[in-house]
Order: structure tokens, then sequence, then C-alpha cells
């Protein structure tokens, strides 16, 4: 059997008295695409900003590429191929949408000294998520969409085996939010695996191989999108009794 | 071999002020250019972590101070070569630097700045309470008449400034335009971003708070020898670290070169007032002229240039 390449085994997260993850396991394997869904408060982002490195998991451990990186500071995730974006966009506000690229090229993917490749590489990106027409536009004066998608191109730039996208699509619009699953697909398909924490269930369902459910900081179902449909746990999880 | 022009005016100017020192005998002159060197040093070094790291430090005072300090104390242990002093200013100030590093990891924004103002005056107390550096009462150091080839030693003083000041320039801007100082741009801007991008935050930010700890030492270091006569209250003043930021704030924070036109500007209209109108009222020029800018043109001097210019370009084609 394959080496997952990412697995929590048991990760606990306190808050003070506050338990925000309870015992909290998840497997990805190389390439897949997990979602992560849950109420509001569940614990979704709490789970991923463990595996980011953001926060300490108090319990339990996080092993990537079978190594046990619990503990690891975030920079060193991001370089050993762990890339994140965020819930509310966090540009590099005094620098263009390109120069935003060149921190993760330069810091996470280690090109040290090749700065035209550096610059291919931010352009060629910046196409793929069709914002090339902004690459030297400053990032502060992007709209809403144009902020996921950056936040998602800079996540890319470091050049990472895992993507944790946490809700690029909150907000947007129908065919926005299909702009953005496209952009997903695309970076999948390339064998970047990718967890997406989502809302926008029509997104989670139709992108997800896997998903997995959290509700006030415990796991409480897991399996393919039709089994989780199915699952009365979730939709008392979701809507109550 | 292709010399940056920053290289070429720094040697300019430092054979220029050697000239200048060498011949001129007025002793004034050196005393307002010592002032307004000293304040280029405090603002650049400031800026670096102020400016590009985006740590807002209240207590250059404080490191200021302990420099000086340092100079004080080696002075009354052994009398070392004024070199000496200033090396061991720059570590002493430098760990402490590295010490305000830390801090960081647990306060930010206002806290970090209320805790560096409660810093200064620790160390201000700490001072005044050691008697071997003479305490409350303050410490007189006696310089010698001449050195070198110099007429008189302010002379001598006003060209080691130059040099330290060219030194420090070089530093930040070094910082300003590396990979360095990319990382503590991201930093500035999302700290946690910075951070899932790749970027070492801490140790970018222990790096920015040495080298500007250190930095502040030199400029404090040789202080002794200016006044001749140091007591803690002068030591610590905190209209050094007032001065410290509103250069920065008037020239410009983004870059190397805001510090160094603020404080040029500034420090020579401070040194004019305190000649021609009184020794008090450049610290109104100092509040009147950052309230002004602040409000007008929040980007500093620097800013404002490059504003001008890219309006400049826009409307250029069309006129043409």
């Amino acid at each position: 059997m394959d080496q997952p390449l990412l697995e929590a085994r048991n990760v606990v997260k306190r808050f003070g008295g506050f338990v925000a993850l309870n015992d909290v396991s998840l497997r990805l394997m190389p390439g897949e695409r997990l979602g992560l869904i849950g109420p509001n408060g569940s614990g979704k982002t709490t789970m991923i900003n463990c595996v980011s490195g953001a926060l300490f998991n108090d319990g339990g451990n996080i092993l990537f590429k079978g190594e046990d990186i619990t503990g690891m500071p975030a920079y060193r995730r991001a370089r050993m191929g762990i890339a994140r974006s965020f819930q509310i966009p966090k540009p590099f506000r005094s620098m263009t949408v390109l120069e935003n690229l060149h921190i993760p090229l330069e810091f996470a993917a280690m090109h040290r000294t090749d700065y035209v490749q550096e610059e291919f590489e931010g352009i060629e990106i910046l196409d793929a998520m069709g914002l090339k027409h902004k690459a030297h536009a400053n990032s502060a004066m992007l709209n809403q969409v144009e902020m996921r998608k950056l936040e998602l191109a800079r996540a890319l730039a470091s050049k990472p085996d895992l993507l944790v996208s946490d809700e690029a699509m909150a907000g947007l619009s129908t065919s926005e939010v299909d702009e953005i699953l496209d952009i997903l697909f695309k970076l999948n398909e390339r064998g970047v695996a990718i967890i997406m924490i989502e809302h926008v269930m029509r997104a989670v369902m139709r992108f997800s191989q896997h998903i997995v459910v959290l509700d006030a900081g415990q796991k409480i179902a897991e399996g393919n999108p039709d089994e989780i449909l199915g699952n009365p746990l979730v939709e008392k999880a979701y809507l109550g009794e | 071999m292709k010399i940056a022009p920053f290289w070429i005016v720094s040697i300019l100017l430092f054979a220029a002020g050697t000239y200048f020192a060498a011949t001129v005998e007025n002793q004034y002159y050196f005393f307002a250019g010592y002032t307004i060197l000293q304040a280029t040093i405090m603002a650049t070094a400031w800026n670096i972590l102020g400016g590009f790291t985006g740590y807002v430090n209240f207590g250059s005072a404080g490191f200021f101070g302990l420099g000086a300090y340092t100079s004080v104390a080696l002075y009354t242990a052994f009398e070392p070569p004024l070199i000496v002093m200033i090396v061991a200013a720059a570590v002493v100030c430098g760990l402490l630097g590295l010490g305000t590093g830390y801090l960081t990891l647990r306060l930010k924004g206002v806290y970090f700045a209320i805790a560096t103002l409660a810093l200064a005056i620790v160390l201000e107390t700490l001072m005044i309470n050691w008697d071997y550096v003479g305490g409350s009462t303050g410490a007189y150091i006696i310089t010698p008449e001449r050195v070198l080839f110099f007429p008189t030693y302010i002379g001598y003083l006003f060209v080691l400034m130059l040099a330290l000041t060219i030194a420090a320039v070089a530093i930040a801007r070094y910082l300003n335009s590396s990979r360095v100082g990319r990382g503590l741009a991201a930093i500035r801007d999302d700290e946690t971003a910075a951070e899932c991008a790749g970027v070492p935050t801490l140790k970018l930010k222990l790096l920015s708070t040495t080298v500007m700890g250190a930095l502040m030492g030199v400029a404090g270091a040789p202080l002794p020898f200016f006044v001749t006569f140091v007591e803690p209250v002068s030591a610590f003043n905190l209209l050094v670290a007032v001065n410290a930021i509103a250069m920065p704030m008037i020239g410009g924070t983004a870059s190397w070169i805001g510090p160094v036109v603020g404080a040029l500007l500034l420090g020579s209209v401070q040194e004019w007032a305190k000649v021609t109108i009184s020794s008090e009222w450049n610290i109104l020029i100092v509040g009147v002229v950052l309230v002004g800018f602040i409000t007008l043109a929040p980007r500093g001097i620097v800013g404002l240039v490059q504003s001008l210019r890219q309006k400049a370009r826009a409307h250029g084609p069309a006129a043409a």
C-alpha cells in the first residue's frame, strides 16, 4: 500500500478549557481530493491551522510524507510542500500581484538565485489563474474574486504537494464558484492533493472524492459524497433534530 | 567592474567631509554636522524594524543611551580606544535587540511599542542607580586635544560619525534590496501569510531587531566624547526616540533613502532653529512637521516624489 501524503492521528487542540478538536484523525493519499465540512465553529479551520502550522496541536501527531511534523514551524512545512489559502484573503498589500508570488517562489520553493526563472514561473501561474493581466497591479486594489485567485496563486507558487483551500468560494456568485472549481481541478490534475474547506455544498460534493465531517470538534462521519449526503448524523449536525 | 552610484556618492561625501574637517577651524559646523549624522543613524536603524518589518519601537532612546553608557563603563574601566567602545556598544545593544526580537513572539502592534518604551525607562533607572558609571550625577570624559591630522577633536568625531553613518545606510540599503528585505516586507504586510509562504518570520524578525539595536548602540557610543559629560536623563532623552520615529515618517518608511532624507531635512531645520530661534523650538518643529506629513503625505517625501513621477509619466505621452 502507498504511503499517505498526510496523516493526522488523534489530533487534540484546546483553547483554554474549550476543546476545539477532540481526537480527530484523517488520511490523505497523494493527489487525492478531500472535502472537510461541518457547521460553523466545528473546528475545520482549527484543523487545517494545525496541519499548516499556524497553530500547534496539544495532542496527537501529524505526519507529512511519512515525517512527523508536529511542532514544526509553519515556514518549514511550507518548504516541505504544504500550502494554504486563507479564508479572509491576506495579500502582501505593499506589493504587486506578481511580487506576491515571488515571496513563496523565493522562500518556499527555494529558487534562491534565478530571478529570471522566477519571473517566468510567476507569470505562468498567474496565466493559469486568469490573473496575468493584473500581474503589475497593486494587490490591495484587487476585487474579491481576484483576491481569492491571488490566494490560490500564491499558495501554488510554493510548489506544494498539498494545497489547503480554506473557503476560497465563500460569498462568490455561481459562475465565480465554477471558475475557482475549474482552477482547483486543474491543479489536482497536476498531482497536487487538495483539502477543500467549504460551505458551498454543491462545490464540495462535486469536487471531493472523500469527505470528512466535523461537528463540535469531533469527526462525526466520513465517506464518499453520496454516503455523506445520506448520513442522518450529518443532517442532524447541520439542521438540528 | 561596475560601481554602484551609491558607493561613488558615499566615497565623495566621505572625502569631502574629511577635507572639510582637516581644514575648517570653526567648531560649530562639526557640532551641528555630528548631531545630524547621529540622527541619520538613529532614523536608519529605527526604519529597519519600523519601516521594513512593521514593528514600531518607541524605546530607541534606550538602545542609544545603553550605547553611550557602554562607552562610559569601558572608559571608566580601562580607557580603550574609541573604536573598541563602538564595537562593544554594537554587541551589547545588538544583544538587547535580539532580546527585544523574542518579544515579538507575544507582543504585536501597540503592545510591542509600549514594551519598548518601558525597556528604555528600565535602562535609564538602572543607569541612575549604577554608581560605577556616575549614577544620577553623571560622568565626565576627558577627550584628547586632537587626533590624527584633524585640527580639532570634534572635527575627528564628525568624520568618524560620517563613516559610521555611511556604514549604517549601506546596511539598510542592502537589507532593503535583498531577499531578506523582501521577506521583511512580507512580514510587515502579513506575518501569518508570510510564514505560510515559507518565510522564516522569527529568524528575520530577530535579525531585524538585532541590527536595529546594534546600529543604535553605534550611534550612541561616541556620545560621551561628543558632550564630554553624560548623565542618564540626557542620554536616555525621549527626544532621541521621537526623532528616530519622526524622521523616517517624514522621509518615507518604505525604502532606505527615506530616513536619510528625513533626518537630513528635519535635523538641519532643528539645528537652524536651535541657533536662530531658541533651543526649545526645535521640539515644536518636530511635532508640527510630523502631524503635517502624516495627514498630508503619509508615505513621506519619497512617496510624494514617487507619486508625482507616476503622474508625470501618465500625463507625459498625452502632452507630447
